[in-house]
């Protein structure tokens, strides 16, 4: 691990740090001093949903449990990103240290990585890296002479579904049971793992944790916009010259991020992994900002010669594949979609049935027991809209229906 | 994660229930909500689905049950919670804060309709066709929204095999909707957990262990998840064409044996408000669909009382005068289901089960053997029928070592539900029956004649333990039972509380009865002792009772426990009519317990048949030679580990 050399270079999360620099300040901070400068920070969850971090964790330290657990979500599934690898990998010590601030911020005693089962090999230089922290008291029993603070983490080997990375499903395969979301509520910050108060937060969120600390909400919330403050890792993949993680302040334009990662003869660009919004050339001037276009940094690039059906089609099978197939609309309703897209394929569909199928669509986002399900018809809905020409008409390569 | 190992999968959802406050009139106790802009006030943790019952108004539900935990995964039952971006579930959502419902939005029509829709496109069955045929919740709720055709197709050929391979339960996975009642029931209720869901997305089913046939897991066939399936997709393996054709052979001698359940619950059947006994009805029904004769199980229930009280009394007698090493607590062994489970999770506790048969297999031994000879029929010619409450009674009676007549003791075990089919199918509408004779005469034909009262509350939870201490009272004490429990009711073993425990001092002894003088000299030995007892009910239940006493707890020092693997004992069984509910349980019980306070005779020891059976044919007594040969078996030691 030690082997890899740093080069990466960043305003925020690539900016600076030293290890054990946050654990050390925060032990000196009082709990609600942490909490007023996450507050300041105004950061927001990086996994995906935009919780603010601050909140999560102020409920989670006013749960009442003699026992609490604080989970780093890195099962990492979402189709295009790979930024939280690149944090385990070449800083771990932002992650880790983020993870004992969370700790002893929320009152836990211990944190746990459920790590993706793909990212198995990191397993060793992880297990590693908190020996090492062991034997520098930055993990253990009284932490730094802190008394009172001890704190372990422990890294679990994810069960290997995307579903696995909803937190409450997370919760359930940590229990050692199928990766299934969980009712809500309650909510985790009060029955989470072992029906203990849980906090689990994103990789990249804990990162952007420990530059907080060290050096103030005030100086993170500079960065990015009002509502969307600090600076994103983004994993770029696709039709670009430089695909890549690369941290960019929130509020980019779209069209500035293809630039700089070389993207040319751009048709779309899907944000937020497979279940995000695909972006026609025509919104390239909207901005990347929980406001505009949101995204946990998963920025996948299609140029022209790419046939829009099928990347519907690859996402919509994914769908089909990864729903848990706990809930009938997500179980089902991916399958139907699928279906519709294999018409269209054909040529064999109703305008009748396709809307009939955006409806049910719908249905999904709004009864679905997760995130999965809600989020699933998004790239159906979205790419049918947005590639309405190429799509359904023959002049344009498209298909005629019925 | 110590703790992992006390959790077993799958908790669902249980550890997320919100505790309910036990007065809900103190401050902060309820919630003033507004469905459909009604104010209603409910107590804090109340789930939405709940509210809108207790004020009439009706949410179509398919995955929830009252028995069991929250799933929250079919969908159908989502409402509109103002301030919340997506609909939710009003069986999973506990109110906690004042909220703004609505039940009937467009889109929570919408997305009702939507679920029904993707059910039915992959619903592979024919309505016609199946057991469940207007009593299932899919039909009903495709009738409730009118639907009328399939608005994303429908599946044409079947996708998963039918398993056939348990003498008890039948699982058709191309009609399951997978609510996951099964999956709950088998372990939550029952904590055997052979169900579960299989693989993910499109391909998730229900399936065991390596989606290995049903047979070959530790299925202990109680069929508690067909009484919980919305569906036809579990069914009880359904014995009528057998049985008809015995009826329609003119060479067979059909005989059949009805157990107490059965009766308190067939009017379900034909749509009658549960709780209403038809014991005569049935009676005649059975005489005219062509049985040759109708035998009362709770005869040998009386039998099995003496059997088993006396097997009772020899070990507590080893026990304690001898000194010997015995197996103690004695556990009833009549719940095949109970049996079963015994064998495959704690198998080292066999011994403790009375070796005493259950009342249907001691009655198949004596029909084929002493009912045989008596009538000087060719016991080969007699297809001996049982009609019982209970699944696992079918696997019962084709276990090998069941065939000490020289036959297969039973030939066929028969459900309720599957009686009342073929009682239809006879063109019978069972409540306009006359009752068959009662006094002089008796509903059910000689020699086994009328049982007690006793025999017949083995149909609910505590019955067995009544009934065994209404006749262990007084062959002890000499005295009345009615002396200390008014109207021979003993109300400390009645009730549904999952595990019921209960001590009775023997304070004085009576003269040993002759039927059991072989046994013991006198009953000084006992005189100010305390007997302790206990009663429990679904095996969940059976398991905490069972690790108490492997952890040397209360129970271990118990001297006689009852076990019924099924909730609320048979009237709760597997093969009664569907649905079963905790309320129609206690209406069931209800009618048993009403039957037996309006009966002659109440006790086993009273019933005359017994004793004229012990006189004639089994003349070495209770636990003597013969009835050990025909009336006691043996148990398997199989584990959770099947090859
Ligand atoms: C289907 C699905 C998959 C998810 N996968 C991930 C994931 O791989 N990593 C992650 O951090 N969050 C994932 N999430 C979001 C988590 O549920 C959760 O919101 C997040 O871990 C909270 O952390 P944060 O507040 O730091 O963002 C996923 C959500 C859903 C619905
Ligand atoms: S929405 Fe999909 S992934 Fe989520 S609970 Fe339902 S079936 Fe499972
Ligand atoms: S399970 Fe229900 S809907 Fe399906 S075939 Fe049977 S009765 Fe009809
Ligand atoms: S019969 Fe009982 S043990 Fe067998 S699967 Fe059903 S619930 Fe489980
Ligand atoms: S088999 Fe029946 S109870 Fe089990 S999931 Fe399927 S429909 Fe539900
Ligand atoms: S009844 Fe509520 S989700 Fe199934």
């Amino acid at each position: 691990m030690e082997t890899i050399k740093k080069k990466r270079t960043g305003p925020v999360i690539f900016s600076e740090y030293k290890r054990g620099d946050a654990i050390t300040k925060a032990l000196s901070m009082t709990r609600e001093d942490i909490l007023f400068e996450l507050k300041d920070s105004k950061l927001k969850g990086r996994g995906g949903a935009g919780f603010p971090t601050s909140t999560k964790w102020m409920l989670t330290a006013a749960a009442k449990s003699n026992e609490k657990f604080l989970v780093c979500n890195a099962d990492e599934g979402e189709p295009g990103t790979f930024k939280d690898r690149v944090l385990l990998m070449e800083y771990p010590e932002l992650v880790f240290d983020g993870m004992v601030v969370g700790g002893y911020t929320i009152g836990a005693q211990k944190g746990i990585v459920y790590l993706r089962g793909e990212y198995e090999y990191l397993l060793k230089p992880l297990e590693d890296y908190l020996e090492v922290m062991r034997k520098d008291n930055l993990l253990g029993k009284n932490i730094l002479g802190k008394k009172d603070f001890s704190f372990e983490i422990e890294v679990f080997l994810g069960s290997g579904a995307y579903v696995c990375g909803e937190e409450t499903a997370l919760i359930e395969s940590l229990e050692g049971h199928r990766g299934e979301p969980r009712n809500r509520p309650p909510y985790p910050i009060n029955t989470g793992y072992l029906g203990r108060p849980t906090s689990v937060n994103n990789v990249e969120t804990l990162a952007a944790v420990s530059h907080i600390v060290m050096k103030g909400g005030s100086w993170f919330a500079k960065f990015g916009t009002d509502k969307s403050s600090g600076s994103k890792l983004f994993s770029v993949s696709g039709d670009c010259e430089k695909p890549g993680v690369y941290e960019l302040p929130w509020g980019i334009k779209i069209s500035e991020l293809l630039e700089i990662v070389g993207a040319k003869n751009t048709k779309a660009v899907q944000i937020g992994g497979a279940s995000g919004h695909c972006v026609p050339k025509s919104q390239f001037n909207r901005t990347m900002a929980y406001e505009d276009v949101a995204t946990g940094g998963s920025v996948m690039v299609f140029n022209e010669s790419r046939d829009m059906l099928h990347v519907l089609k690859n996402f919509m099978e994914f769908f089909v594949d990864e729903s848990c197939g706990q809930c009938t609309p997500c179980r089902m309703g991916n399958v139907k979609l699928l279906e519709g897209v294999e018409m269209i394929e054909k040529g064999e569909y109703t305008f009748a049935h396709i809307n009939k199928l955006k409806d049910l669509g719908r249905t999904m986002q709004l009864a679905s027991k997760c995130g999965l399900g809600q989020s699933s018809p998004n790239p159906f809905i979205s790419i049918l809209d947005n590639f309405k020409d190429e799509i359904f008409n023959a002049a344009n390569g498209g298909r005629n229906g019925k | 994660m110590e703790n992992k190992k006390t959790l077993r999968a799958p908790v669902s959802q249980k550890p997320l229930v919100i505790e309910k406050p036990e007065n809900p009139e103190y401050i902060g106790g309820s919630v003033s909500i507004e469905i459909n802009e009604k104010k209603f006030t409910v107590p804090l943790g109340t789930t939405i689905l709940e509210a809108c019952r207790q004020n009439q108004i009706h949410i179509p539900t398919l995955c929830h049950h009252e028995d069991l935990c929250v799933a929250g995964v079919c969908r159908i039952c989502v409402v509109e919670v103002e301030g919340m971006r997506t609909l939710q579930a009003s069986c999973a959502f506990p109110i906690t804060a004042p909220l703004k419902i609505r039940t009937t939005s467009n889109a929570v029509r919408r997305a009702r309709k939507h679920v029904l829709d993707l059910l039915l496109s992959e619903h592979y069955g024919e309505c016609y066709s199946c057991f469940r045929n207007n009593n299932c919740e899919l039909q009903s709720l495709a009738k409730e929204y009118g639907v009328d055709h399939y608005n994303f197709g429908h599946i044409q050929t079947p996708r998963y095999e039918v398993d056939n391979s348990s003498y008890s339960v039948v699982r058709d996975m191309d009609k399951c909707v997978l609510c996951k009642r099964c999956v709950r029931t088998c372990i939550d209720l029952q904590e055997v957990g052979v169900l579960e869901a299989i693989d993910r997305g499109h391909n998730t089913h229900i399936g065991t262990f390596w989606d290995k046939p049903l047979a070959e897991v530790i299925c202990i066939n109680c069929g508690q998840c067909i009484n919980r399936c919305p569906t036809g997709a579990l069914r009880a393996n359904d014995p009528r064409d057998e049985i008809w054709s015995a009826i329609d052979d003119p060479k067979k001698h059909v005989v059949i044996q009805t157990a107490p359940s059965p009766r308190a619950a067939i009017c379900e059947e034909f749509g009658m408000e549960p709780g209403t006994s038809l014991t005569g009805e049935m009676n005649t029904a059975l005489r005219r669909i062509g049985f040759d004769v109708v035998f009362d199980t709770n005869f040998t229930a009386d039998l099995t009382i003496f059997e088993e009280g006396t097997e009772l009394i020899a070990r507590l007698y080893n026990a304690l005068v001898k000194k010997e090493q015995v197996a103690l607590p004695q556990f009833t062994s009549c719940s095949p289901g109970w049996v079963k489970y015994l064998e495959h999770f704690y198998p080292e506790y066999v011994d403790n089960l009375s070796t005493a048969k259950s009342p249907q297999q001691m009655f198949g031994a004596l029909i084929k053997t002493f009912y045989a000879k008596k009538k000087g029929i060719d016991p080969k010619d007699i297809i001996s029928v049982a009609v019982m409450p209970c699944s696992a009674k079918k696997f019962e009676c084709n276990r090998p070592e069941m065939v000490d007549s020289g036959f297969k003791d039973v030939d066929y075990g028969l459900t309720t539900r599957e009686l009342a089919q073929m009682i239809k199918e006879a063109g019978i509408y069972l409540p306009e029956m006359p009752k068959s004779h009662f006094m002089p005469k008796s509903h059910f034909d000689d020699p086994f004649g009328e049982a007690s009262g006793a025999g017949l509350i083995f149909g609910a939870t505590g019955g067995v333990m009544e009934a065994a201490l209404r006749t262990v009272i007084e062959f002890i004490t000499g005295k009345k039972v009615e002396n200390i429990f008014a109207n021979a009711d003993i109300t400390p073993v009645r009730g549904f509380e999952g595990i019921r425990y209960a001590e009775l001092p023997i304070t004085e002894v009576g003269p040993v009865p002759k039927l059991i003088a072989h046994l013991v000299p006198d009953w000084n030995w006992l005189k100010g002792a305390t007997l302790k007892i206990a009663v429990v009910h679904g095996t969940a239940n059976a398991k905490k009772v069972m690790d108490d006493i492997k952890a040397g707890g209360k129970f271990s020092e118990c001297h006689f426990i009852e076990f019924m693997a099924c909730p609320g004992g048979c009237i709760g069984g597997g093969g009664q009519p569907i649905p079963t509910t905790p309320e129609i349980r206690k209406l069931r019980a209800k009618a048993i317990y009403d039957e037996d306070s309006s009966l002659p005779v109440r006790k086993s020891h009273e019933n005359r048949h017994v004793v004229e059976i012990y006189d004639e044919f089994l003349t070495d007594g209770p636990c003597g030679h013969l009835s050990h040969k025909l009336l006691h078996t043996h148990y398997v030691k199989r584990g959770k580990y099947i090859a």
